[in-house]
């Protein structure tokens, strides 16, 4: 591939995870042949980058690890170092130093540096420096799983410390392998931030069909090695591996180091800018006044406005905040959530509840748009629903009926007229047939030549004998 | 008396018997065929009425001057004023600046003769047709994929043997009723934002309708790739024994799980796992694609994404199952193999390729150094017209680009622009209004010739009827023409039988081979499917043994999804996509002057869906204008449930203001050039009384010159 790397501006990503590989990508889609820009990817991880999303399907066992690789864009304009992590950055010099000991001089910088697991204050969980004690685990990464697989064995039990979308997968994906899994969340229900009280209540009885012991409202006290999770209210749930899903940190470190503006995440402007206009931060690590952090969705936004902007490929790109919709991925369950998922006093709200079917339904809307919406088991609405609220579409004056789903399609005979036809593809009516056979026309044939019915796609032929049969008060002579 | 010949419109090509008894109106009928089985819509059964209409040319036209009348001349001087305009032209500003437009409606021996025409007689390389804007895309999927494109690689009636059969952006249920008769037993999995008439088939039958956003089929068909392996449904033998890339193909598809599919598509991700799980389980499956899914400015891509589902399930090249695009107009398949196209030469061969231009030029009797290169695509010729750089005249062999073409108010003011417009037709199209010179033609029925239809079977059109005094065939005008411009008249022989023994000869040894075929192995009844390279051969079922790469693998394509070239926003909210009714066929020019057929959709509609029509103050029956970045249209309004909420659904065969195409956006694929018809960015109002006027006009009258 011919670049033109004298004048490219050269871009470095640190980070190469999802949104990271995913910039690369959607630079190379607009500079495929590197004559704007020049980008280099560092990431500490030593894999190529992978899906993180899919990790639960991992553990599951849907996926091998290779499965869930990310593509490299193919043009030499694009280069990425795996196993090297970025230690200091200096904004005024403009340049990276890594763990290797060698350093990269940028243009400009993009932080996609993502977030890593927070582990609770709960005794026995990691040593003073952060490493997860003896049977103790995260799920953000590929080693990760494969430590879980090593830890759990076919039948052992399980404990999930969190029980947020990435626990309930990880609870769903483990009961696949055949563990016993017990999942213990401390706010007062199940996904708490995404769906109110009585979807959860109902949630939870899948759960509990599925083998998954849910523990709501329940505090950990300490993790006992070899042993499992002791409550604060003493009980003892069995574990041969804890797995802490209960929350995420923005890995922050590098730009405040550099003197870059910090809250809970880096912080950006519509432009993803950072306070240093030449540093840009996308995905879990940038924190956007209009949110977004936590899901894939808006951190792969976050990289095509990222480079529309950096490749000039559109100057008015802007990221304006995220309308997130939260799918959770767990085999026989489906759940969509998106917006408040408790806006009940100021919105019209429209519920179902079907604890018996295992169904959920809610709605919220506010000046004809969505606001919010939970949906279990309710797969064809909750398509429909976050479409609509994902493009800001006004909502279906039908509020029960979007909720329900589509009416399936009744009997086709609705062209306007006056008599429904019975053979669409020819027009031809009941009465048009029937002064055929007024005419003499007695046979499929017969009425074929007369009126042309059967004679398009032939699927009226069934209607069409009945309706001879009738007439003629006998059964029609068969066309060969 | 009654003979049979083949219906003049799309690529099913259904059979049919012509009566035509003298000084009775000539009329059809269907006829026992295995691709119709005695099936013909309404299209087919009126097709002979155009043969005796009062509205066909019989003389031909000339306009003197610039906004003067089109005036009846003879032949002699129609002819003489074309050559020496196209010389003097020719002389004045190089070969280039003559351009020809033909049409996947030609026969094979039209098609033929006029790539000739444009290579040899005039030395243009500007020649290309309005296949353009129908097959390219499958076409180049095809090629990239299996190393040969032949819409169906096996008979139609092979479908019939399938359990399951996915239809992505094909609705043969409106378009082409009769290939529904081998579609009654498989199960249907048919992809369309509308739910269409073949997606109530496929609901009535225990096959699902999965209904994606206009533009994100691709995304839909990554993700049923994705829940194909997630689910643990791929055929890896056949992957490892007779395909390469998969690994590749598969990275892109790995970003597409089911959940993430349904964000963008708006397909439930439990729908997409349950249709991968529907295909894998199926003995028979088919995957075929309809112009729904490919006319996008990422159609090949798209065409793509659905073979490399096919080749996942391990369904291409193997009897009783496949990939398949269902062709659109009645030689759209003929017309792609013999050099209309910017970039072919016959026998399916590239203009490119100096082994293939020293055999046709041998063929031809040129020197191969004489014969242009590759010129400009349809959409780009068009747009080119008049402008710098671009051709001064352009010749229309049966194709209406002034409806038919994306954004066709633009493409009408490029036609303006030009110094001489010429078209060949038996109506007044449209185009033929906007004309300098209109050569009236013969009409289907009136001479010899052969097609091939959607499968790659040769059909023979036959001359049932004597064209009326003062109508002249294609064959003869073409030779006419090249004689004026100085060439030997049996370089451009007017029968068909010597210009199809010519395009044998031409084909031979290419990828699309036509040396065997005669017009005695088709009169005797033979199945005849190319390649043909020989008088005893046929070739029903390709790569049943190996596909036509080197290596005889299928490759899979390296396919990644991108938002469609437009973006709804708050002024222009909807999407806007575009398609065929029953009782029309292309831009209307032959079926909206058939009284049957306009008595049933006498006028442009567009359906929308009830809530969206209530937002904008539109009740059914209303007269909408619908209004794009690009132009308006003006279409009655038709409430139906059917539609999505966030899509609008408009046919394309009206003219004026009623045309579809005067919304369309004219971004092209990067690989085939396919405009993107099938998504624009629209609003919907209703129409003021000054709209209500001029639609009135527009559905009252064909042009006049």
């Amino acid at each position: 591939m011919v670049t033109d790397t004298d004048t490219a501006r050269h871009v470095v990503v640190i980070g190469n995870g999802m949104t990271g590989a995913r910039f690369a990508e959607e630079v190379a889609r607009r500079d495929p042949r590197g004559e704007r820009l020049r980008v280099s990817v560092v990431g500490e991880e030593t894999e190529p980058a992978y899906n993180r999303v899919l990790l639960p399907g991992v553990l599951a066992g849907r996926y091998a690890p290779e499965d869930i690789r990310l593509p490299v864009p193919e043009t030499g304009a694009v280069s990425v170092r795996t196993g090297v992590a970025a230690v200091t950055l200096d904004t005024e010099r403009r340049r990276v130093r890594l763990d290797d000991g060698t350093a990269l001089d940028y243009d400009e910088l993009v932080l996609a540096t993502g977030a890593r697991a927070a582990f609770p204050p709960v005794q026995g969980l990691a040593s003073p420096d952060g490493t997860p004690e003896p049977g103790v685990t995260a799920l953000r990464d590929l080693a990760d799983c494969r430590r879980l697989a090593a830890l759990a064995r076919p039948g052992g039990p399980v404990v999930v410390l969190g029980g947020g979308v990435l626990g309930l997968e990880a609870a769903r994906a483990l009961t696949e392998r055949g563990m016993r899994v017990s999942l213990v969340e401390s706010a007062p229900w199940i996904m708490r931030r995404q769906i109110d009280q009585p979807a959860a209540q109902i949630l939870a009885h899948h759960y509990t069909r599925l083998g998954v012991a849910v523990h709501s409202w329940r505090v950990a006290a300490r993790w006992i090695p070899g042993t499992g999770l002791e409550l604060d209210d003493g009980r003892l749930l069995a574990g041969d591996a804890l797995v802490v899903t209960a929350g995420v940190r923005a890995n922050t470190e590098l730009a405040e180091a550099a003197g870059i503006e910090v809250d809970r995440g880096v912080l950006v402007d519509d432009t993803l800018a950072t306070s240093d206009p030449r540093v840009h931060a996308i995905g879990d690590c940038a924190q956007h006044p209009g949110g977004g952090g936590g899901l894939v969705q808006p951190g792969w936004e976050q990289a095509a406005v990222l480079a529309d902007l950096l490749t000039g490929t559109r100057l008015d790109a802007r990221y304006t905040g995220a309308r997130p919709v939260t799918r959770l991925k767990a085999e026989g369950i489906e759940l969509t959530s998106m917006g408040d998922p408790e806006a009940d006093d100021t919105a019209e709200t429209v519920t179902i509840a079907d604890p018996h079917g295992g169904r959920y339904a809610k709605l919220s809307v506010r000046d004809d748009r969505v606001v919010g919406a939970v949906l279990l088991g309710l797969p064809e609405p909750a398509s429909a629903i976050a479409q609509l609220y994902d493009g800001r579409a006004p909502v279906p004056g039908d509020r029960l009926a979007l909720l329900m789903g589509r009416a399936q399609p009744e009997a086709p005979a609705d062209q306007p007229g006056p008599a429904p036809l019975v053979c669409r593809c020819n027009a031809v009516s009941r009465d048009d047939m029937e002064a055929a056979w007024l005419d003499g026309a007695r046979t499929r044939d017969a009425m074929a030549r007369a009126t042309r019915a059967t004679t398009g796609c032939g699927g009226c032929t069934r209607d069409v004998d009945a309706l001879l049969s009738g007439w003629n008060g006998r059964e029609p002579i068969p066309t060969p | 008396m009654s003979r049979a010949t083949h219906c003049p419109y799309c690529a099913l090509q259904c059979a049919m018997f012509v009566e035509a008894a003298p000084g009775q109106a000539p009329a059809s009928r269907p006829a026992p065929f295995p691709t119709n089985r005695g099936g013909l819509c309404r299209k087919g059964w009126t097709s002979a009425e155009l043969l005796a209409s009062p509205q066909r040319l019989t003389a031909p036209l000339l306009r003197t001057r610039r906004g003067g009348d089109l005036a009846e001349v003879d032949w002699d001087t129609a002819l003489d004023h074309v050559a020496d305009r196209l010389a003097a032209l020719r002389a004045r500003h190089g070969a280039d600046a003559v351009a020809v437009f033909g049409s996947g409606g030609l026969t094979n021996e039209k098609s033929y003769l006029l790539g000739k025409f444009a290579r040899v007689a005039l030395g243009t390389s500007q020649i290309d047709y309005n296949g353009r804007f129908c097959m390219s895309s499958a076409a180049a999927a095809g090629n990239r994929a299996f190393g040969l494109d032949r819409g169906l690689p096996f008979p139609l009636p092979d479908l019939a043997g399938a359990e399951v059969v996915l239809l992505a952006g094909a609705n043969p249920a409106e378009t082409m009723p009769p290939m529904m008769r081998h579609l009654a037993a498989p199960r249907l999995i048919v992809v369309d934002p509308r739910r269409t008439a073949t997606a109530e088939q496929a609901l009535k039958n225990g096959g699902m309708h999965l209904a994606p956003r206009p533009g994100t089929d691709l995304a839909l068909a990554l993700g049923l790739l994705h829940a194909v392996r997630a689910q643990g449904l791929l055929d890896t033998d056949y992957i490892a024994a007779r395909t390469t890339g998969f690994e590749d193909a598969w990275r892109h598809a790995a970003a597409w799980w089911p959940e993430q599919t349904e964000q963008v598509t708006g397909v439930p991700a439990e729908h997409i796992r349950a249709a991968a799980r529907m295909l894998a389980a199926a003995s028979g499956a088919y995957v075929l694609t309809g112009r729904g899914t490919e006319q996008h400015a990422k159609g090949t891509d798209t065409v793509s994404a659905w073979i490399n589902l096919a080749l996942a399930l391990g369904l291409p090249g193997r009897v009783g199952s496949g990939y398949g695009c269902i062709t659109g107009q009645g030689n759209g398949q003929g017309g792609r193999e013999h050099g209309q196209k910017a970039d072919q030469l016959p026998g399916y061969r590239r203009i490119d390729d100096p082994a293939a231009r020293a055999h046709v030029a041998r063929v031809w009797g040129v020197d191969p150094g004489s014969l242009p290169g590759p010129g400009r695509s349809a959409f780009e010729l068009l747009d080119a017209l008049g402008g710098p750089g671009g051709p001064r005249a352009l010749l229309v062999f049966g194709s209406n680009p002034a409806v038919s073409a994306p954004d066709s108010e633009r493409v009408r003011n490029r036609l303006a622009r030009l110094d001489l417009l010429v078209t060949a037709d038996f109506v007044l199209s449209e185009t033929a209004a906007m004309a300098d010179v209109v050569l009236p033609v013969a009409q289907w029925a009136e001479e010899e010739g052969t097609m091939t239809n959607l499968e790659g079977r040769l059909l023979r059109r036959r001359a049932l009827l004597t064209p009326p005094p003062g109508v002249r065939t294609d064959l003869e005008v073409i030779g006419g023409l090249a004689r004026r411009l100085g060439q030997p008249a049996e370089r451009f022989p007017a029968d068909p039988g010597a210009v199809l023994a010519e395009l044998g000869a031409a084909s031979a040894g290419g990828a699309a081979d036509y040396s065997g075929v005669s017009v005695e192995r088709l009169e005797a009844g033979e199945e005849v499917f190319w390649p043909v390279p020989d008088s005893a051969a046929t070739t029903p079922r390709l790569f049943l043994d190996s596909f036509a790469h080197p290596d005889g693998r299928a490759r899979f394509a390296a396919v990644g999804h991108r938002p469609p070239a437009e973006a709804v926003d708050p002024e222009y909210p909807l999407l806007a996509t575009t398609g065929r009714v029953m009782g029309h066929y292309q831009s209307g020019a032959q079926t909206r002057r058939i009284g049957e057929l306009t008595a049933a959709e006498p006028e442009a509609f567009v359906e929308v869906h009830p809530d969206t029509g209530a937002r904008s103050g539109l009740a059914d029956g209303a007269l909408a204008r619908v209004v794009s970045r690009r132009g308006a249209t003006l279409a009655r309004v038709r409430l139906t449930d059917r539609a999505r909420t966030d899509t609008v659904f408009l046919p394309f065969h009206f003219a004026g203001p009623q045309a579809a195409n005067n919304l369309t956006n004219a971004a092209l694929d990067p690989t085939s050039r396919m405009p993107e018809f099938k998504v624009s960015a629209v609003r919907l109002e209703p129409a003021g009384p000054q709209d209500a006027v001029g639609a009135a006009l527009a559905r009252a009258a064909p042009p006049r010159g």
